[in-house]
């Protein structure tokens, strides 16, 4: 992946009357319990990453891990304790409040859990106000507003308010708002949380629909392992404000880190998270039969075709180069045990 | 024991009791006591003792310290006049540019800053009500009055009222819709053709200035305090005593500081207007889901486009019953500063009252209630206005509300012009309807009151007599009766058995404050007043409340009730009473009960349809019957918001009790009404009204307390 949208170098937030004062003398060596017993509570802690150009980021972890805590420190929402933020390169504490406004306006869009839509307000307005606040004429705002009404499909709904919407219409508006300005980095935090878990995986799909068309960088929050499974290219799972992994869905069920990461992937269905890449045997790759997969393909949509084969299968890569092999025992191992080999 | 065990509050309570009434029966009532109706401070009766402090003389009738306390602070009403004298005609003197004279002039700084402020005042007031009436101060305020000598037809003209009425008709409509511009419509016309023309745009003209100046103010402190806490801290102990305080007592210093008339009643409107206001912004503030405001910042918002565009609209429900209290308060108040000498219809409603001439005063009290009823709909529909913008639509259709107030405009002249030969001998009744020369019910009302008193007089004073004789006096005998000490063991014993020292010592100050006052016999009166007036309001309230609550229909109808009574300004509720009663102290009790049900009522529905649904279903589910349900769930649940309720019923009723001095109580109201009249009077005028405030608090205090810790015990809060 090309150039680095968002860059944190160990960002602390710790809330608490001395908070600033305490980190400096911690050196970086934060320790949840004894600032907690000075009356400080650690929000997040050292938390370093990059984010590239076009790349999901899902941040997961469970309520009070300290996940919201850090995507309002990189929306500087809330100032960070300590630590360096960069946004294309600038200097995300350094901007004064002018600067921020700027970049909100033009950069970043942001979608809440509890939609946070404007009550007085009708769809089309709610979508339309942040351009409005840029200063955009009401005609050409409003028209702007109506592509996005159409975008994530609530036409004929424009003029209803959001108390008259149900949760999932509600967060389809909260969406189209954000991405209003055409944003280049898109915040979401938890934004399917609150919705009946039906609609959640209609919006999901909805959603990465969206991002094939839009392309942008985005910072995912959720409490949801499998919707991060499903939506990111990387994930970064969170437990008391510190980030214990972070890597790619794959590398997460296959190469839990610690024990807490563990527990999270002991009850995926691999078959779903996983791709023939991830489980080919790499060194063999003679005898073959004629069918072949893509190293690319979940093998939960290949696993028949390979079961149904007599002969080894071969893996290609994007240009139809054998890269590897791929047994049906392989594929028996994946669904139904041999955890221990991965763990 | 196991009984005290279990229910430990009930015993402390009822150790509370028998402390009190053992001191009651062991303080003896000194043999030279009695109910001193006069003003003590006047009467130089030997009998009396003396004390000085501050150099001032106070004088009283002491009396054994458990049974009644020493009036140490009565040299506080008298310092606080002294003070403001000094203030007001000694400090600071300046030297003034006088525009008349030409010439520099000293005074003191704070009586310029109250004549600039009063002049200010005066010309909002004048533009207004010369648009509305004609006149020519307006024109005199830019030029002089050589000026308009020289050029006579400068003078404003004044709209015909049929202009007014199309306007206030279309202005309806266009907020609205048609309900909405009928009962406008129905309204001017009835103004009109009943001869209430000129007083009520002159009450108009007052509303125009106080209401939207006390919103201005009440919405920014609001925010002041909401963006600071240091400003909140400072503001809200004033916030409290203002909202408890009688509204005649905040005339007697703005007479003192700001004059007679108009000006002066605009400005203590607003000190009134302003601190519910203050407080709805407040709450209502706070109430906006922190995640709308983080949307609001990522939008990039300014802090103003924050402010405005997303603070304030997401807080609109609290900030629009802002807006209604303030337009309530303003109309209340264009009744009561007629004392102060605000022109309209409040001095013809107190002039008629006055008179007793019945028909008159509900004549008058019915235009102001219109007009109240009115504008708070108009206010209302204006906040909730919507912008249409796929509409497409003709010239015509965008501005045709413009273009049928210009062609009313047309029309209107066009009838006046022609009334001018229509009504060639008499007035034009086409361009305004003088007062007194409309149609009047007056004589009609005078009449039926005339006939209720005929035919019903026996028994109306039958009721009158029982009720005086066998509740009333003995109800204030007894109240009369505690030792100040026993009062105040009682209701120091009750604020920490509340809520523990802090409340006890609260509760302490400010009953001391009122025991030290030279007013505590008053105050007493004061407090059986309304202590019957609450009783009884709260056992109709819950009743009607409890009711009501059985169907949605109802409650709701009820609550629509509750909205147009409270919109009348509170002088009114006294004429029908008047009507029945005459001038007695049931008057008052009666326009005290009616005043304070409106509240009892709307947290009786309010609090039991705050009931969670799922509670409704768990114990339909468990087999209880309705009764059942509403005695074991709803009521238990609803009781802490029908306890605010009963906050509420007490601040409305000490403030009917207060207004009821008009009819003529022997309370602390009588001694505001008359300190009205008394040059010294801003200082025994305000400290009544803190005496009468600290009452409510007192109350307010304990019931808050209990409320906070009840609902926090049942988890509801």
């Amino acid at each position: 992946m090309s150039e680095t949208v968002i860059k944190c170098e160990s960002v602390y937030k710790i809330f608490g009357e001395n908070a600033k004062k305490m980190l400096e003398e911690s050196n970086g060596n934060v320790d949840a319990k004894t600032f907690q017993e000075k009356g400080c509570i650690v929000g997040v802690n050292n938390a370093s990453f990059e984010v590239a150009k076009g790349e999901m980021l899902v941040v997961m972890g469970l309520s009070g891990s300290g996940k919201s805590t850090l995507l309002r420190c990189i929306s500087r929402l809330t100032d960070a304790t300590g630590g360096k933020i960069f946004i294309e390169g600038q200097d995300l504490l350094q901007l004064n409040n002018k600067e921020l406004i700027e970049l909100r306006r033009n950069k970043m869009g942001m979608v809440f859990q509890s939609f946070a839509l404007l009550p007085h307000k009708t769809v089309v307005e709610n979508i339309a106000f942040p351009l409005q606040i840029k200063g955009i004429k009401t005609e050409d705002s409003i028209s702007r507003a109506m592509e996005m009404v159409k975008l994530v499909g609530l036409d004929g709904r424009e003029n209803y308010f959001p108390r008259e919407l149900s949760g999932g219409q509600q967060q389809r508006v909260g969406i189209a708002r954000s991405l209003a300005v055409e944003p280049d980095i898109w915040f979401l935090d938890e934004p399917f949380s609150a919705l009946d878990p039906l609609i959640r995986k209609e919006m999901q799909d909805e959603f990465l629909r969206l991002q094939e068309k839009l392309q942008k960088t985005i910072m995912f929050i959720t409490h949801d392992f499998d919707e991060a499974l499903k939506l990111a290219d990387r994930i970064a799972i969170m437990k008391d404000g510190i980030i214990e992994q972070l890597d790619t869905p794959a590398n997460i069920v296959l190469n839990p880190a610690t024990e807490y990461v563990r527990k999270f992937t002991e009850e995926v269905p691999r078959e779903k998270v996983l791709v023939i890449e991830d489980v080919m045997d790499s060194s063999n790759k003679d005898n073959l039969g004629d069918i072949k997969v893509s190293k690319d393909d979940i093998i939960e949509n290949v696993a028949e075709k390979i079961l149904t084969q007599e002969k080894i299968v071969g893996v290609v890569d994007s240009n139809n180069n054998i890269i590897g092999s791929i047994k049906p025992s392989t594929i028996i191992d994946t669904v139904f045990g041999g955890r221990k080999n991965y763990s | 024991m196991e009984y005290l065990k279990k229910y430990p509050k009930l015993f402390q309570w009822l150790f509370l009791l028998i402390v009190f009434f053992a001191l009651c029966f062991a303080i003896e009532v000194p043999e030279t006591y009695k109910f001193i109706r006069g003003q003590a401070e006047f009467v130089k009766d030997p009998n009396q003792s003396v004390y000085f402090f501050l150099g001032k003389e106070v004088r009283y009738y002491a009396f054994d310290v458990f049974w009644r306390l020493p009036p140490l602070l009565g040299w506080l009403p008298i310092w606080i006049n002294d003070s403001l004298f000094f203030l007001m005609n000694e400090w600071m003197p300046m030297e003034f540019w006088n525009e008349d004279t030409q010439e520099f002039k000293t005074r003191p700084l704070l009586l310029q800053i109250s004549r600039n402020l009063t002049a200010f005042m005066t010309f909002l007031i004048e533009l207004i009500r010369e648009i509305l009436l004609g006149g020519l101060e307006t024109i005199v305020a830019f030029t002089s009055w050589d000026f308009i000598d020289a050029y006579p037809w400068l003078e404003l003209p004044g709209l015909p009222w049929t202009i007014v009425a199309a306007g206030a008709t279309i202005l309806a409509y266009k907020l609205s819709g048609k309900g909405l511009a009928l009962f406008a419509g129905l309204t001017m016309v009835y103004i009109s053709i009943f001869g209430q023309w000129k007083p009520s745009m002159q009450t108009l003209s007052f509303i125009l200035v106080a209401v939207p100046l006390s919103f201005v103010f009440g919405i920014s402190l609001g925010i002041a305090a909401y963006k600071s806490k240091r400003v909140e801290n400072a503001l809200y102990p004033i916030l409290l005593v203002m909202q408890t305080m009688p509204q005649y007592a905040v005339l007697v210093p703005a007479l003192v500081l700001f004059g007679v008339g108009d000006h002066a009643a605009v400005i203590i409107t607003m000190v009134v207007a302003v601190p519910p206001m203050i407080l709805l912004t407040i709450l209502g503030l706070r109430a906006v889901p922190p995640e709308v405001i983080e949307a609001g910042r990522m939008s990039g918002c300014t802090n103003w486009q924050l402010m405005t565009k997303v603070l304030i609209p997401t807080a609109r429900r609290d900030i629009l019953i802002g807006v209604n209290q303030v337009i309530m308060v303003c109309f209340s108040m264009a009744v009561i500063s007629a004392f102060i000498g605000a022109k309209g219809l409040g001095f013809n409603l107190l002039l008629a009252l006055n008179q007793l001439n019945i028909g008159l005063a509900l004549e008058a009290g019915l235009c102001i209630s219109l007009i109240a009823i009115l504008l708070d709909k108009m206010s209302l529909a204006w906040a909730n206005q919507q912008q249409d913008y796929f509409g497409n639509l003709t010239f015509y259709q965008r501005n045709k509300n413009i273009i049928f107030f210009g062609g009313s405009i047309v029309v209107g002249i066009i009838l006046a012009y022609i009334g001018t030969f229509v009504f060639k001998d008499t007035f034009n009744y086409l361009f305004e309807v003088p007062h007194n020369k409309g149609i009047s019910t007056a004589d009609f009302w005078n009449k039926g009151v005339d006939w209720i008193f005929d035919t019903f007089f026996v028994y109306i004073k039958a009721f009158n007599t029982w009720l005086i004789v066998d509740v009333l006096q003995p109800m204030r005998a007894l109240y009369l009766r505690m030792p100040a000490v026993a009062t105040l063991v009682l209701a120091v014993g009750a604020g920490y058995l509340i809520g523990g020292i802090r409340s006890a010592l609260v509760v302490a100050a400010l009953t001391l404050f009122i025991a030290l006052s030279p007013w505590w016999d008053r105050a007493l009166v004061t407090l059986y007043m309304a202590t019957f007036g609450v009783v009884v309001s709260c056992l109709i309230g819950f009743t009607v409340g409890t009711l009501c609550f059985q169907n949605k229909k109802s409650a709701a109808f009820m609550l629509g009730v509750c909205d147009i009574f409270q919109t009348f300004p509170s002088f009114v509720y006294l004429i029908p009473v008047m009507m029945l009663f005459g001038i007695t102290d049931t008057s008052v009790l009666i326009a005290v009960i009616v005043y304070a049900t409106i509240p009892a009522t709307r947290y009786t529905i309010e609090g039991l349809r705050s009931v969670p649904v799922g509670l409704h279903e768990a114990a339909t589910m468990s087999g209880v019957n309705k009764f059942q349900r509403l005695t074991k769930i709803e009521f238990p649940l609803a009781f802490p918001h029908m306890m605010l309720g009963i906050n509420q019923t007490i601040v409305f009723a000490l403030f009917m009790v207060i207004i009821g001095a008009f009819i003529g109580t022997e309370d602390l109201g009588q001694y505001i009404l008359k300190a009205l009249s008394d040059k010294n009077g801003a200082g025994i005028g305000l400290t009544l009204g803190i005496c009468v405030a600290f009452i409510g608090l007192i109350f307010d205090n304990l019931i808050r307390t209990w409320v906070e810790k009840r609902k926090k015990h049942l988890g509801i809060a």
